[in-house]
């Protein structure tokens, strides 16, 4: 039975956690823990959700959950997922929660040695597109133009002039056996590939993107819906990577305003009509690559 | 597990675990003082979707008798599941 709102577990994993109101990432976390379960060995590196869910003696985490270093996410999923073997325990998913920057900068080379390895673990990104943690600072998931207080929006230089690492399908070209994308926009469709990746052996990946209220600008009640626009208007997408093949799981029937979710957010406000073309460029340039390589 | 408030709050140097390991779920405060606004939910109008549930960041939307009731001791009023509501049976009252 397909999970939802309906079928999912009621039992909350993540509870009286210290996350800012409204936060993205942490919503991300309580769900993939509901559709998991109670035997999942959670591990957090330095970021967000370690920040907020370990302030001893306010311990956050219902289920089996540690701190690892900032590099070391996958790695220590991979001792986790060993240990738990060697003792003969086969009922258990070891799971990790690190943000964009522990896991495209910081964590990048340990996953990619966890899916050389093919460990048996699923590894969560919540992508809020900055190292939020420590104060708004750019990481390489940061998208163009976005002001982050690295990234200082100027008169000469609007924000940051990199581009947003493509880290879905840099995982994807591992020859993982499972990859996806996601946004807490949409949560039918996370929950849907978090029990897909329950059920798959090997390295899995989800990459959810998690709108920050407080790096990004924009109101606490409006996550979710930051979260749904930047899929509606096609700088976000929902995906699949399976058996060599990637599959895209929604495709918006007209891509909605980019200028209208970028003007939403304090981060891109300062853009100028000719960043948000770029912008717009950029995005039809990755949809023409989306429409002729994913089914 | 659902992490639960506990009576005792470790305090003292003999309280402090030795090892980096203590209780899973284990909560001394609560986030009631973060929220200028409180969500009230009107049962009336409520159709029991459970959206707010499913997209309350902190969990403290939980169901009951067919519909949902909400955790005070946590919610910090962030506002989602007023804006998610479609019948509009959550309104921000500000808290006194």
């Amino acid at each position: 039975m397909a999970v939802n709102a309906k079928t999912l577990n009621e039992t909350e994993f993540f509870y009286g956690h210290k996350a800012c109101a409204g936060c993205g990432g942490s919503l991300a976390v309580r769900i993939a823990l509901k559709v998991l379960g109670e035997n999942s060995f959670a591990v957090l590196p330095a970021g967000c959700m370690s920040a907020v869910g370990f302030n001893f003696p306010q311990l956050c985490f219902g289920n089996n959950a540690i701190i690892s270093t900032f590099a070391g996410t996958a790695s220590m999923l991979t001792g986790v997922e060993a240990g738990l073997r060697a003792q003969g325990i086969t009922d258990f998913h070891a799971v990790g929660f690190a943000g964009d920057g522990g896991t495209a900068d910081i964590g990048l080379q340990a996953l990619s040695g966890a899916i050389d390895r093919n460990d048996d673990i699923l590894y969560i990104c919540y992508d809020n597109e900055a190292y939020m943690n420590t104060g708004i600072q750019k990481s390489s998931l940061t998208p163009f133009g976005a002001r982050t207080t690295t990234t200082p929006a100027g008169k000469n230089i609007h924000g940051n002039l990199r581009p947003k690492k493509n880290m879905f399908e840099i995982v994807a070209a591992h020859g993982i056996p499972y990859a996806a994308t996601a946004s807490v926009g949409y949560l039918n469709d996370f929950m849907r590939k978090v029990e897909k990746a329950k059920s798959i052996k090997g390295t899995k990946y989800i990459h959810i993107l998690a709108p920050c209220p407080t790096g990004w600008g924009i109101k606490t009640n409006e996550t979710v819906e930051a979260a749904k626009e930047v899929v509606d208007c096609g700088l976000w997408y929902l995906a699949e990577y399976e058996n060599g093949e990637f599959t895209l799981n929604h495709r918006p029937k007209e891509f909605s305003s980019v200028e209208s979710y970028l003007k939403k957010q304090s981060r891109f406000r300062h853009l100028t009509d000719n960043d948000i073309e770029i912008i717009t460029a950029s995005r039809d340039k990755k949809w023409e690559y989306i429409n002729k390589n994913f089914r | 597990m659902k992490p639960f408030l506990r009576e005792k709050v470790p305090s003292g140097i003999d309280d402090i675990p030795n090892v980096t390991a203590y209780e899973a779920g284990y909560l001394v405060t609560k986030n009631s003082g973060w929220r200028n606004f409180r969500p009230v939910i009107d049962t009336q109008k409520c159709v029991g979707c459970l959206s707010c549930y499913l997209h309350c960041p902190d969990g403290v939307i939980f169901r009951k008798d067919g519909k949902v009731a909400i955790d005070y001791d946590f919610c910090k009023g962030c506002g989602i599941c007023e804006k998610i509501c479609r019948p509009g049976a959550i309104v921000m009252e500000a808290e006194k």
